[in-house]
């Protein structure tokens, strides 16, 4: 009986040992399910979920504190992928947040352009360039068209330009061709499987698409 | 005689070639106009450095290499730069791209022309002549071949020339060979001392018997110890891993690239006009075009890069029913946006199309796994699979069955009894990819960039803090100093 007690006893303790080692060894640092979520957001750093970045907004959504469908830039894709990743159900945009925009960039009007550096201290990811009363100019390649500098200029220069399909940005579109006649004839009108309830699978034939 | 291997897969496409050969390469007269688009090669497009207005040299530099994967452009005839502008261009989007109008004077004055003694110069040297004279290669991909001829560590045992022409239709290789096989032969010596290979095969598929004895017959002349290699007529031979496979019984690891294995693989005509570069010093000004299809005189024509693709087929004289024209073959070729497309280096063939050729494609039924597809695909892919990947946007899934290991051959559309096009989805799924990765990689430089300047901001705030604590402090110590000295004129 006793030797029962100490030997579980003694399990107890080793067992202990090794979680409160494990415990200091295999620490993590900060909330990884941040750094998850960060990692889906477009970083565009805009603000138009209502927290001051990305990350503050990723720690919001990690604490349970903010809903996944909160992020325009992020289309409903990232809405879909953060989903995936908390395991909750798709949610569409809410009434509140501004609705999806083609990607643009920031563009200032030079000969308008003061000078006066507010821009510089709005834009969250250091992409424009200027002084004090020198012209400025956006770095259209690391502009995220977030649009924070275009409300603090006094003088109006600055515009958003979306970004124009060129070659060098073109993709190979999703492959589109009309529904055959062949299955049309095939099954009557009547019958249930006549005419699919989805429009996009009316656009393309094939088995049934995946779960998105 | 060579032992050979084979690939997996592979179709018999009827070859529609005869036709294009009955005729020898006739020079194509010069247009009143050409259009030289800026963008003809894989990589960086080359960067203007004429202006409109510019009289320019036949062979005069018009676009400066930019980038490390880039090649020049060149002016294909003497004239008057009239614009630089975006042109229609052929590419799959239909998008215009940035071209110089050139206006021809007629005269075909050239430009001062520098033969390379390519024998008693540096290979970095070599890289960069044929870097400047703009030779890519001219099978249809227009990779730059001074790329190609980097090599870095590895050592080419084996060199292998392209001649296979698979593809149906096509036959400028073909015509090239049996007209000009003693100046490609020369060119493949160039190669083969620039990429010091031991052994070079020339592999020419069976059903060109004409190009096969006239390539033998020029390496006999030569004296060189070429091989030329009879191998047997199947799409896609003439893809360089396929063909690598035909010849050596090697295969490229997936992501790897031939060399890695010891392998380097030129087109025939590229080689030709490596010849013309460092030979005669002429820049890639102009290529043999195959006009064919629905014409009533297909055939051959040694054109000008940047001849309008309307003009040259006129020469054909097209067939009242023509509705339209597919740059490249019928398998992996793009129908073009208008006919006004200029020719570029990677233009290997024109065919005038109609619905009798080819009749539209019947609509397409559900995929009803019969694996046909796998049967057929030459990369060793499941094609079936990779479509049902790219049709659920499942991209992470289509990367892991290797999607790009397709080389878009089109063998797999051609046997589908349900008329997928399954390369369109396999094309679809490796540009959104690409485009998925490039967002991914500028995200990650907001991100730094953004949490750079959060640092630079706190820092700021510190630095901006402690030199206020150390005036204030300072100001104490004057304060006290002042005191104490009070302290001691009082007492």
């Amino acid at each position: 009986m006793l030797s029962a007690l100490l030997v579980m006893a003694a399990i107890a303790i080793v067992l202990g040992a090794v979680l409160g080692f494990a415990a200091i060894k295999f620490r993590v640092e900060g909330n990884p399910l941040v750094d998850k979520i960060d990692a889906i957001l477009p970083q565009t750093q805009c603000g138009q979920c209502g927290y001051p970045g990305c990350k503050p907004y990723a720690t919001a959504i990690a604490a349970d504190e903010a809903d996944i469908n909160r992020c325009p830039p992020g289309g409903e894709e990232g809405i879909r992928k953060l989903a995936d990743l908390l395991g909750v159900d798709f949610k569409p945009f809410g009434g509140d947040t501004a609705a999806p925009k083609p990607k643009s960039v920031a563009f200032i009007d030079e000969s308008t352009c003061i000078g006066c550096t507010l821009c510089i201290q709005a834009c969250p990811v250091d992409a424009i360039a200027g002084a004090a009363k020198q012209m400025h100019t956006i770095i259209a390649s690391e502009c995220t068209g977030c649009e924070l500098c275009v409300a603090p200029c006094p003088v109006d220069c600055i515009s958003m330009v979306v970004i124009e399909e060129k070659i060098t940005n073109w993709k190979w579109k999703y492959p589109a061709y009309a529904l055959t006649p062949a299955r049309r004839i095939a099954f009557d009108e009547t019958t249930s499987h006549s005419t699919r309830p989805s429009k996009d699978d009316s656009q393309v034939a094939g088995y049934g698409r995946a779960p998105e | 005689m060579r032992a050979l291997h084979h690939f997996h897969g592979g179709i018999h496409p009827p070859s529609h070639k005869t036709q294009s050969t009955q005729l020898g390469i006739a020079v194509a007269p010069l247009p009143s106009k050409l259009i030289v688009p800026f963008h003809q090669h894989a990589g960086e497009a080359a960067k203007p450095v004429v202006q409109a207005g510019d009289h320019v040299l036949k062979g005069q530099l018009i676009g400066l290499p930019d980038g490390f994967i880039s090649s020049a452009v060149h002016a294909p005839t003497s004239g008057t730069i009239a614009a630089i502008g975006m042109q229609p261009v052929a590419h799959p989007s239909g998008l215009p791209n940035l071209c110089a109008t050139l206006i021809p004077d007629g005269r075909e004055q050239w430009v001062q022309r520098n033969a390379v003694d390519y024998l008693n110069t540096s290979p970095a040297e070599l890289q960069q002549t044929l870097r400047m004279a703009g030779v890519v290669g001219l099978g249809g991909a227009a990779f730059p071949t001074d790329i190609k001829l980097r090599i870095g560590k590895q050592k080419i045992n084996t060199l292998i020339l392209n001649a296979a022409e698979c593809e149906p239709y096509i036959t400028c290789d073909d015509m090239l060979m049996r007209e000009r096989a003693a100046e490609i032969v020369k060119g493949a010596e160039m190669l083969r001392f620039m990429v010091d290979a031991g052994v070079v095969l020339i592999g020419i598929e069976d059903n060109k018997p004409e190009a096969i004895a006239a390539m033998q017959q020029a390496v006999t002349d030569s004296g060189m110890p070429f091989e030329v290699v009879t191998i047997p007529t199947i799409y896609p031979g003439g893809g360089a891993k396929q063909l690598i496979r035909v010849l050596t019984g090697l295969e490229v690891p997936s992501g790897k690239l031939p060399t890695d294995i010891g392998v380097q693989c030129f087109n025939i005509a590229t080689t030709y006009s490596v010849y013309r570069a460092l030979a005669h010093g002429e820049p890639l000004h102009s290529r043999v075009v195959t006009v064919t299809g629905n014409v009533r005189q297909a055939r051959n024509y040694e054109a000008l890069i940047g001849t309008p693709i309307d003009g040259l087929v006129a020469l054909s004289e097209i067939l009242p029913d023509c509705n339209g024209y597919i740059m490249g073959g019928p398998m992996m070729g793009i129908p073009l946006p208008t006919a006004q497309v200029p020719v570029v280096k990677a233009t290997n063939c024109v065919i005038a199309a109609s619905d009798m050729l080819f009749p539209p494609p019947p609509p397409a039924l559900p995929c009803i796994r019969c694996t046909r597809c796998v049967e057929v695909c030459p990369a060793d892919l499941q094609p079936q699979d990779l479509y049902w990947y790219a049709k659920a946007r499942d991209f992470g899934k289509a990367q892991a069955y290797s999607l790009f290991d397709c080389i878009e051959c089109g063998a797999c559309s051609y046997v589908c009894p349900s008329h997928i096009p399954l390369v369109q989805y396999f094309r679809f799924a490796k540009s959104e990819i690409h485009a998925r990765e490039k967002e991914k990689q500028s995200a990650d430089s907001a991100r730094e960039r953004h949490e750079y300047r959060l640092h630079r901001i706190e820092r700021e705030k510190q630095e901006k803090a402690e030199k206020l604590a150390a005036k204030e402090r300072a100001a104490q110590a004057a304060k006290s100093a002042v005191e104490h000295s009070d302290e001691g004129v009082t007492k």
